[in-house]
């Protein structure tokens, strides 16, 4: 720009100019987020490397070189009868009924699907704004649902024909001990930890003990506890199912960390609350249920949600102790000598369906935790 | 007068059983009644039970003889050993595995942490994938993953090639060269000692100097460079006192050197890397819990960006980050016994598994490791809580 131009204008009148091209648009971006500092380019110079590294030879394993349609072996391997390179699909299209719903018959299958149909949308219902008659569904979730899910899935009643538990398996029996575990550990946990904010030093001392007992030894540990030893705690003569012992051992270990997501939410109410509803003449239980707990819950919703995760993960450990959960069947199915050798194709399977149901969780409670978190915002 | 203090007594107290005193206690008498009549219960069941199955309770089985073999252990085991050496093996197992994998596990949890709050874009999304990836996996099907559909893959040892002359990665394991210690190293191990010991010195010195006149003292680059040279100078005046042994291939197996076995190798990757992914949102987490203020504050005062981070930053983010941490520490120690699985030998497979379907002693065992772990549990949180009480907040 020479001089004469800039004499055109006025002083004050001159139009913006628009910002150098470097720091707008595509470049601009580049530069500010990727080639900021020296650093930065080695650092982006090293995630291409490993994104070109890892990213190509992934997709060509899982979707272009794989294949995808069949439920035998033959459509996998080669004209000399050697295995092709990329995924061999065919073994989760084989075994996609046992993954589900393990050995449960096949007639009955319509049972699983119309139990967990209403469960999961009754749970929908409950959890999205603005749908009418929370109340009645929360209802039917809570109080009658357990029937007709237990009429549904073990039947024997209502001319249905009765499964026993030893069939059950797969996603299935997954989400049945995470359900029963969860939905069991939230009514222990809170008064595990009232009982550990209590004044009552007998109390106080039982739920610290128990809670703190199990929160310190590994769930594997329990689990044997209550596959073992559970048995030898009856009277004799009486038999307890091993899927029921396994859910015993999980609700006791999940009520113990539920504890302690409640004692967070008990603490951080303010204590006027506390001596409010006593000047009211509230009673401890009146107090805590109509008080202290409708707020101390609201909170710890996020934590429960991520503690529900942690759970959810944990089922998988049932497959230790002999049953057949997700994992447990998955792993069958790769000890079985026809599909050899497609571990990582059953396993990744296996992996996508739990990393489906976590990050679903996990981003719900993002989102709730967005919605009560009404102040203290950055 | 009798009829008049009953009166008072009728007029001005409500009924006993309104005293909320007295009522805590009865509430707490009938619990602990009911508790003890359950455990009566328990007990009695589990007495008939034993003695229908024709199973001695009692710890004596600890001092007979195992009978079985243990394929990885730290300190001399024979399978004609006690159980009570059994368990020492477990436990020394289960430490060796958890106190690596604390270690990776906390290096690459802060690496990726601080990634994941970089400026540059893509590596912040590289993090965030590895991160939710790794989380939202159960761990135990991880360890599977990696032992049965990664290590298993790998080359058998006679396919396998040994690089440089001393590595080799294959279905046994990962074989590398192991020191022969000769008798002067001693020496270099009473030189690392004694570099320590000035290290700690010198630091306290540094501090009450600055405290004093306010000279700083480059501590970190003056005891990082005494605990390397000291032990090195006595090494290499010594004329290096060891010498290395490298793996040979010896007909079908290779001899010489150390192995890490596959169970320890896929345990190690799958615990290091899922708990690293949990730290690593605890680091970030930490770090955006401090103020941009305190920055800000710390620049304008003249602190260079390493100073702010090292001195502002850090020691404020620690707090936070501490009491988390140590959770998963803990975590990390509790989900080495998913090695059961892949029959990685810790305390859970050798001893809740191996001895207890050898013996039938399920109560004995399942207690003692569940003691054992209790054990575990209340030092390291003991400690993490001595170290947080020693760097938190002092207020006035």
């Amino acid at each position: 720009m020479t001089a004469t131009e800039q004499e055109r204008y006025a002083p004050g009148t001159h139009p913006s100019l628009p910002p150098p091209a470097a720091t707008t648009g595509v470049i601009g971006w580049m530069r500010a987020n990727l080639f900021s500092s020296p650093l930065n380019v080695l650092l982006t110079v090293l995630s291409v490397g490993i994104l070109v590294y890892i990213i190509p030879p992934l997709i060509e394993w899982a979707f272009l070189d794989a294949t995808w349609l069949g439920t035998t072996r033959e459509p996998c391997n080669t004209a000399e009868g050697a295995d092709k390179e990329g995924a061999c699909w065919t073994i989760v299209n084989a075994r996609f009924a046992q993954y589900m719903y393990g050995f449960y018959p096949a007639d009955e299958r319509w049972r699983v699907n119309l139990a967990f149909l209403l469960l999961f949308g009754s749970i929908f219902a409950l959890l999205l704004d603005g749908v009418p008659y929370k109340k009645w569904i929360a209802v039917f979730l809570f109080v009658i649902y357990p029937f007709v899910g237990f009429a549904l899935f073990y039947g024997g009643m209502f001319g249905l024909e009765e499964v026993e538990t030893r069939l059950w398996g797969g996603l299935m029996l997954t989400l049945i001990i995470a359900t029963v575990g969860i939905v069991t550990s939230v009514p222990f946990g809170i008064l595990l930890a009232l009982g550990r904010r209590s004044d009552l030093p007998i109390i106080r001392m039982m739920c610290v003990t128990f809670i703190e007992f199990v929160r310190a030894v590994p769930l594997i540990t329990v689990l044997f506890m209550s596959s073992v030893m559970l048995p030898l705690f009856l009277p004799v003569g009486v038999n307890f199912d091993k899927l029921m012992r396994a859910v015993v051992g999980f609700a006791l270990f999940a009520a113990a960390y539920m504890a302690e997501v409640v004692r967070g939410g008990l603490q951080a109410i303010p204590r006027g609350q506390y001596e409010g509803a006593k000047a009211l003449g509230l009673g401890y239980w009146k107090m805590m249920g109509l008080i202290v707990l409708p707020q101390a819950l609201r909170i710890v919703i996020p934590g429960m949600v991520n503690t529900f995760i942690g759970l959810f993960k944990d089922t998988s450990l049932v497959l230790i102790i002999g049953l057949y959960d997700l994992l447990g069947i998955v792993q069958a199915s790769t000890h079985d000598a026809q599909w050899r050798g497609l571990a990582k194709e059953a396993y990744a399977f296996a992996a996508a369906t739990y990393f489906v149901f976590c990050f679903a969780m996990s981003r719900y409670s993002m989102y709730l935790e967005r919605k009560l978190h009404t102040g203290h915002k950055r | 007068m009798a009829v008049q203090t009953e009166a008072v007594k009728r007029g001005s107290a409500t009924p006993f059983w309104y005293d909320q005193r007295v009522r805590g206690i009865l509430f707490q008498v009938l619990v602990l009644l009911a508790l003890l009549a359950f455990a009566a219960f328990i007990t009695y069941n589990t007495a008939q039970n034993l003695q229908r199955r024709g199973i001695a309770s009692g710890f004596g089985f600890l001092w007979n003889t195992s009978g079985f073999d243990i394929s990885f252990t730290l300190i001399p085991y024979k399978a004609t050993d006690t159980y009570g050496r059994v368990l020492l093996v477990g436990i020394l197992n289960t430490l060796f595995v958890s106190s690596i994998g604390v270690v990776l596990a906390t290096v690459l949890g802060f690496l990726v942490g601080i990634l994941r709050l970089s400026r540059n874009w893509l590596i912040g999304r590289l993090a965030t994938v590895y991160i939710e990836t790794l989380r939202n996996i159960p761990l135990l099907l991880q360890i599977i993953f990696w032992y049965f559909a990664v290590l298993a893959a790998l080359p058998g040892v006679r396919q396998s090639s040994l690089w440089f002359g001393s590595f080799s990665l294959n279905q046994r394991g990962f074989y590398m060269p192991a020191p022969v210690l000769e008798p002067g190293f001693s020496w270099v191990l009473a030189a690392l000692v004694v570099a320590i010991g000035a290290a700690f010195a010198i630091g306290r010195w540094a501090r009450i100097r600055r405290e004093r006149t306010g000279q700083p003292f480059p501590t970190l680059r003056v005891n990082f460079a005494l605990i390397v040279l000291l032990p090195t100078l006595v090494a290499l005046l010594l004329g290096i006192p060891w010498s290395w042994e490298y793996p040979e291939l010896t007909g079908f197996n290779y001899r010489g050197g150390t192995v890490l076995v596959p169970e320890l190798l896929a345990l190690l990757l799958a615990l290091t890397l899922y708990t690293s992914a949990f730290i690593a949102e605890i680091v970030r987490s930490g770090i955006l819990a401090v103020s941009r203020g305190q920055t800000e504050a710390a620049m304008a005062m003249g602190l260079r960006p390493g100073q702010v981070t090292r001195l502002v930053i850090l020691p404020q983010a620690l707090r936070v980050i501490i009491p988390p941490l140590t959770s998963q520490y803990l975590n990390l120690t509790k989900n080495s016994s998913l090695a059961i699985a892949i029959a990685y030998p810790e305390l859970v497979a050798v001893f809740a598994g191996t001895t207890l379907n050898q013996t039938g002693q399920a109560i004995e065992t399942i207690a003692i490791t569940m003691l054992v772990y209790l054990t575990i549990s209340l030092t390291i949180s003991a400690f993490m809580n001595w170290y947080n009480r020693r760097i938190a907040l002092v207020e006035r």
